[in-house]
């Protein structure tokens, strides 16, 4: 084989390599996309008024799921899927925050940390890699660090709703979330980066149920949305 | 829940810290699913300092290999070297063979940085004894084909469950069309060594050979230009001060070549490669 021959049998590799990534990010795209309309339905439950709404707002955010999952599945025919974390990079970013949506909204309805499983079966999605397209367990534990701090705004702004139950609910939920990530050997990359930023959130919340406590507020009976 | 004072402790109190969080509350959902977490990351972890390690291996030995294959010119027997570096590679294909098996059933791209600096490596070294063996580029399909392991499944009862019964398996490593064109790129940085060296030696063909070479593998890195990935632009450019040097060679050579007689021609060039290295040295 000729050196000119190699050359351009590699650069047929590449520029199919290059198709599939162009493929891959206009699919991505129209997730980014999605994943913003999910949000922004479930940002209302920062507005004062936004408390009543959450069962409402849950239901219309599981609505727009249904529309990531027949994204996240057009997704899946643009490669093979033995070449998964070839092209992780690409969704790995809107992956992370479909996860935090995903465990958002599972923690706005039923107060609990949403498992692994549950986030796969959200997104339409597998749990192991051997079975296809997955989610990748640090994409994952990404998703609900930034439900954390997602979880401490809301404190705040429960307290200014005039709700002084949630921020203590909260509370334990986060320091049981805390001792959780301490169980986990990170190594220096991104995700220890994002888990650094979780003593932040936890001291945040302990903030807000101090000056409940100290303000006698903190008794208040476990109504939720009481205002 | 003081972080700035935890990184300060000792792995003991480290530990114990542990242990107090779990025993807090064993059994709630959050920490038993943690735990699961805890061992998923530290398997993927090992296994990539693992990978890590023996890259590093191959990458030692591809090195030795490429400084053992520079010593051709010097020897009066060539043919013993290039057996000798034919053996340190079966030695390489070897390590590369622990990392075929570490990845079996696994994604190669998952773990592809851990590995890719050894691979690049070995690329380089068999390439480049291809090149003095046989005066061409070695291809994909050829380095590929010589990655073939054979092994018996009694070590690893894990694998008996999908291989024959007979206990033999066959496993491959495939090197990525992204890893064989940077490890040729740093090819052509040995192929300018060997060409001043020659020259120094008073061989007076090869760099003419070598010059053709160069710029056969030059515009091959021209036609592909920036569809390729992020590194290869970069070695693009050393790939250019390269040919640049061995043009020059041959131009001197040329020139000078016929109004000195030919055996005071490797004096000359000595003398004039003496005075430009120190410069290049620094650019």
């Amino acid at each position: 084989m000729s050196v000119t021959e190699m050359f351009s049998y590699i650069q047929g590799f590449l520029s199919a390599d290059q198709d599939v990534r162009e493929d891959i990010r206009k699919v991505v795209q129209n997730l980014e996309q999605t994943a913003r309309e999910i949000l922004t339905v479930l940002q209302s439950v920062h507005q004062p008024s936004g408390f009543k709404e959450i069962p409402s707002r849950c239901a219309k955010a599981r609505e727009l799921f249904c529309t990531v999952r027949t994204q996240l599945a057009d997704l899946k025919t643009k490669f093979p899927v033995e070449q998964y974390y070839r092209f992780h990079e690409h969704w790995r970013f809107v992956l992370q925050r479909l996860a935090f949506l995903a465990a958002f909204v599972v923690y706005l309805e039923s107060e609990a940390l949403v498992t692994r499983e549950e986030v796969a079966q959200i997104l339409g999605i597998e749990v192991v890699r051997e079975k296809g397209f997955h989610l990748d367990v640090e994409d994952y534990l990404a998703g609900v660090l930034i439900m954390a701090s997602e979880l401490s705004r809301l404190a705040v702004n429960s307290v200014t709703a005039g709700d002084y139950g949630r921020p203590l609910r909260i509370s334990n939920f986060i320091n049981e979330l805390d001792s959780g990530f301490r169980l986990l050997n990170l190594k220096n990359d991104p995700l220890r980066k994002r888990y650094d930023g979780l003593k932040y959130d936890v001291k945040k919340i302990e903030e807000v149920v101090y000056d409940l406590s100290i303000r006698g507020l903190a008794k208040e009976p476990e109504s939720g949305g009481d205002k | 829940m003081n972080k700035r004072e935890g990184e300060g402790w000792s792995r003991k109190t480290l530990d114990a810290a542990q242990e107090r969080d779990v025993s807090a509350n064993p059994s709630s959902p959050v920490i038993v699913a943690f735990k699961v977490f805890q061992q998923e990351l530290d398997t993927k972890h090992d296994k990539y300092e693992r990978l890590v390690k023996i890259s590093r291996d191959v990458t030692i030995e591809s090195k030795r290999t490429i400084f053992l294959l520079h010593r051709v010119a010097n020897v009066p027997d060539a043919e013993d070297v290039l057996n000798e570096a034919e053996g340190k590679l079966d030695g390489v294909r070897q390590k590369i063979g622990q990392i075929a098996e570490e990845l079996r059933g696994e994604d190669i791209y998952q773990f592809h940085k851990a590995f890719t600096p050894g691979i690049q490596e070995y690329v380089e070294a068999v390439s480049f004894l291809h090149y003095i063996r046989h005066r061409s580029l070695i291809s994909l399909e050829e380095v590929n084909a010589r990655l073939v392991f054979m092994r018996t499944d009694k070590a690893e009862p894990k694998g008996s469950a999908e291989a024959a019964p007979s206990g033999a398996h066959v496993l491959t490593f495939q090197v990525t069309p992204s890893d064989y064109l940077l490890g040729v790129a740093d090819l052509t940085g040995e192929l300018m060594r060997m060409c001043i060296s020659s020259v120094g030696n008073g061989d007076i063909d090869t760099p003419f050979q070598l010059s053709q070479f160069l710029r056969q593998i030059y515009d091959g890195f021209s036609f592909i230009g920036n569809t390729g990935p992020y590194e290869v632009s970069k070695k693009l450019h050393t790939l250019r001060q390269s040919l640049g040097k061995v043009e020059d060679a041959c131009y001197t050579l040329r020139v000078r070549g016929s109004e000195i007689p030919k055996h005071m021609l490797a004096d000359l060039f000595c003398s004039r490669t003496a005075h430009i290295d120190p410069e290049e040295g620094v650019a």
